[in-house]
């Protein structure tokens, strides 16, 4: 049976990228980061999300990518996974989408340098259009940022 | 039923009531001739067997049953406590407090209870061997005369109306469509003890409880309060038909002592009941006298509170208290907001009414945070029992006197005070008394003394366990302290007494010679040390070989809301603690100078190192070495001083403090929390303790 899910849509370096609608708990514009010293670059620093301190990570340079400048198009989408609420800074975030589970595919070894392991699946829309999912539970993962503090001492 | 919606009720209360438990067991064994005390304890017992019966908690109710039979017997005269009473009634506490932990985790509240059980009828059989046959003839009397009251009731009755109280015959009749018969008599039972005394009930209370009587069931009752009153308090519980009150004059109670002579003549097993009672009258009566005035007493006291005081408390879920602070917090930070456009816009009455809004909400966060205070005493209270425990498994004697147990303390330190508490207090009854032997030989007396104080001053709260044991013995500190590699032997010659004392609280480090199971396995001081320091908290600790020691332990009265310097740094901005500043100020880049390295000042007649903030957290826009004069704050730990180098002073503030979340809270470092400014943006808090080394 191939079931239904809704997914959130962004682009990442002209490719598009997906996170199941359910873990996503708003889509805010731009606002002003506080830098949070002695964190790994691509920590960003913390924002008020009405009231709530919130840590946002630039997702270009958690995947590696390099980082660009934020446009009017960028966005953070605020993910909640693992217990953590963490802002994603992207690229732009402008479609839901519906994609059936049948469509995903288990993502290629080697896929455009991020690193397979923060990805769960690549989705088939249409003929042209890929979608990749993105395995939350590994992209929050602490244990890098506690490898890269030690590696910083 | 929907039973679930009296869960919650029940965990309280059920709490309540093993607390009081607790706390009067340990009474009662300091005195354990004051049947008042047991009377609370039955009581207690009492209720909680009832709500747990009621809510199909057939282990809670099925020992509670038992404990009462001993307490009653024990109330009455018939049994006197000892060692081994005592020892299986708090066996009995653990278990139900066993069993309520399992209930609040979501449990059945199941138990081993059969061997407490059976161990707590042996202590009634054994007592009442030799009146075996008064009981067989208690029961026959039941069935013979059925509200026929023996002399020490009648004693009661009489001597309180002699005191003025009202005696009344009731008779209480439930719906015939109830459900729930023992639940309906069990709250009709809680409405008459709020208000008095229940001298004797048909049937007997316990059989009330286990729904043996048909409609109806009748009580002779003490009590100050009105008979209009009483009757719409046991009305007001619903499925109750009628409520019948028969006031009880001299006469009534005269006739009342005759059917009983009479029935002393029909039978001869009943005559040994007589005797029976006669026997126990002696211990009964001086206590019935003493006692009478004296249950008179706290009857009427906790009558004219409950009155007034009912009402006016509520219980509140403490998540409801954790949003309304939140919401609270938001509104301050509007506030601020507010007064920054209003100082900009800069007309009258707009100034006047912000200003307004800024007391308004400086009250409200006075009330708010005093919703969020709790006496200590709720982390206090388990330490007496704590203690006996363990003076008991070490064959000790320690008397725990508490002190300032009403002090209140924001409600998350409470909550995270318990278990450094716990350790102290294991640390001073295991480590710092002496065993008897050790004392008396010391020439002090062969009960140790630990002293637990709890006290506010300033902004703080003090927390302080002192016992008159042996003292920290300095050398041997030293010694351990070198062997395990806290320190050099360099640095050990240049350490003050109170710093030696301190080196207890490193990692690693254990003095106990013997490794025992209640402390002593290294680990512990330093976990103490560094929770406590989690919560703003401070450590210290006073000695005197030979005559005791002191752990003092300083607390912030609250967590949540904080006095703040906040300051920039280039386009950054930072808030300071207020209470770790000692001073403001300004000082010249060339009165910095360096000593072996390191940069240092002279700040009033002492040399104070010098910190760059900037530095520290690789500021990207501010350097202070361009400048010619810079700000400084200095601030302290301990009795360390240090000046950090700011760029400039934003102002004082009170500001909320928020976490920065989880995904960052473990690299924290020299970040101890998030802030949220007037503009809406997020500052850091620096921690001055990570400042100073």
């Amino acid at each position: 049976m191939a079931e239904e899910m809704k997914v959130i849509v962004f682009t990442l370096a002209q490719e598009e990228y997906g996170i199941e609608v359910d873990k996503v708990r708003t889509i805010e514009r731009l606002v002003p980061i506080t830098r949070v010293p002695k964190t790994p670059a691509f920590v960003k620093g913390v924002i008020n999300l009405r009231g709530i301190v919130i840590p946002v990570i630039d997702l270009r340079g958690r995947f590696g990518l390099p980082e660009t400048d934020l446009t009017e198009n960028s966005r953070i989408i605020i993910v909640a996974a693992n217990d953590l609420e963490v802002g994603f800074i992207v690229d732009s975030a402008n479609d839901v989408m519906d994609v059936m589970s049948d469509t995903i595919e288990n993502p290629p070894e080697v896929l455009g340098g991020i690193k397979a392991k923060y990805l769960s699946g690549v989705a088939k829309i249409g003929e042209s259009r890929l979608l990749i999912l993105l395995n939350l539970v590994e992209v929050l993962s602490r244990n890098e940022i506690i490898q890269l503090e030690q590696f910083g001492e | 039923m929907e039973m679930n919606q009296y869960m919650s009720i029940f965990i309280d209360e059920a709490n309540d009531h093993l607390q009081s438990l607790n706390e009067n067991m340990l009474r009662l064994e300091q005195q354990p001739e004051d049947i008042s005390i047991v009377q609370i304890i039955f009581r207690s017992a009492h209720t909680l067997k009832g709500m747990s019966a009621t809510m199909g908690f057939e282990d809670l109710a099925a020992l509670t049953h038992e404990m009462e039979n001993v307490l009653d017997l024990v109330r009455n005269g018939k049994l006197s406590m000892n060692g081994n009473i005592f020892d299986t009634l708090f066996k009995c506490l653990d278990a139900l407090e066993a069993m309520v932990q399992d209930v609040i985790n979501g449990g059945t509240g199941k138990g081993e209870v059969t061997e407490l059980v059976e161990r707590l009828k042996a202590i009634v059989k054994g007592e009442d061997g030799g009146k075996g046959a008064a009981k067989a003839a208690n029961k026959e009397q039941a069935i013979s005369a059925s509200l026929v009251l023996d002399q020490y009731q009648l004693s009661v009755l009489s001597q309180s109306m002699e005191s003025g109280h009202r005696a009344y015959y009731i008779d209480v009749k439930v719906r015939e469509d109830c459900l729930l018969k023992a639940a309906r008599a069990y709250m009709v039972f809680d409405v008459l003890e709020r208000n008095g005394e229940v001298v004797k009930a048909h049937p007997s209370v316990q059989e009330i409880e286990q729904e043996l009587f048909e409609r109806s069931f009748s009580v002779y009752y003490i009590t100050q309060v009105d008979e209009a009153v009483l009757r719409d308090g046991i009305s007001r519980v619903s499925e109750i038909e009628s409520v019948v009150l028969t006031p009880v004059d001299r006469d009534s109670l005269a006739e009342l002592g005759r059917p009983q002579a009479s029935s002393v003549s029909t039978s001869d097993a009943i005559k040994e009941t007589a005797a029976a009672t006669e026997s126990a009258a002696p211990a009964a009566a001086p206590s019935a006298e003493n006692g009478g005035g004296l249950r008179a007493a706290p009857a009427a006291s906790s009558a004219a509170p409950a009155g007034n005081a009912a009402p006016r408390t509520i219980r509140v879920d403490i998540e409801r208290l954790d949003s309304l602070m939140n919401l609270f917090s938001e509104l301050l930070i509007d506030r601020v907001r507010l007064e920054q456009l209003a100082s900009e816009v800069r007309r009258n009455d707009l100034t006047e009414t912000v200003e307004h809004m800024a007391r308004v909400s400086a009250d409200l966060q006075n009330i708010v945070l005093k919703l969020r205070m709790v006496p200590v005493e709720s982390v206090f209270n388990r330490f007496p029992r704590m203690v006996r425990d363990l003076a008991k498994s070490l064959d000790k004697k320690v008397d725990l006197v508490i002190i300032g147990a009403e002090t209140e303390l924001d409600r998350t330190v409470i909550d995270e005070i318990g278990d450094p508490l716990v350790h102290l207090i294991r640390n001073a009854v295991d480590h710092g008394i002496e065993p008897i032997t050790e004392r008396i030989k010391a020439g002090k007396s062969e009960v140790g003394t630990v002293h637990l104080r709890a006290y506010h001053a300033g902004n703080h709260v003090f927390i302080e366990i002192e016992e008159d044991g042996k003292g920290i013995n300095r050398p041997k500190v030293l010694e351990t302290a070198i062997k395990r590699g806290v320190v050099t032997v360099e640095e050990a010659k240049n350490l003050s007494d109170d710093e030696v004392n301190m080196l207890i609280f490193a990692a690693g480090f254990s003095t106990a010679d013997k490794v025992s199971d209640i402390s002593g396995r290294g680990v512990g001081l330093d976990v103490v040390k560094s929770k406590i320091s989690s919560l703003g908290g401070h450590v210290s600790v006073h000695s005197k070989l030979g005559s005791g020691t002191r752990f003092s332990i300083q607390l912030p009265l609250t967590l949540s809301i904080i006095a703040a310097m906040l300051i920039k740094l280039g386009s950054e901005k930072y808030a300071f603690p207020l209470s770790s500043i000692v001073e403001t100020g300004s000082v010249k880049r060339s009165d910095i100078r360096t000593l072996h390295g390191n940069r240092i000042i002279d700040y009033r007649q002492s040399i104070i190192p010098v910190v760059s903030l900037a530095a520290l957290i690789d500021s990207p826009d501010y350097r202070d070495d361009d400048e010619t004069e810079t700000e400084m704050i200095v601030i302290r730990k301990g009795d360390k001083l240090a000046a950090v180098l700011v760029d400039e002073f934003i102002g004082q503030n009170e500001i909320v403090l928020k976490p920065l979340g989880k995904y960052l809270n473990a690299n924290l470092g020299i970040v101890s929390g998030a802030t949220i400014l007037g503009d809406g943006q997020v500052a850091l808090i620096v921690d001055p303790n990570a400042l100073i080394k």
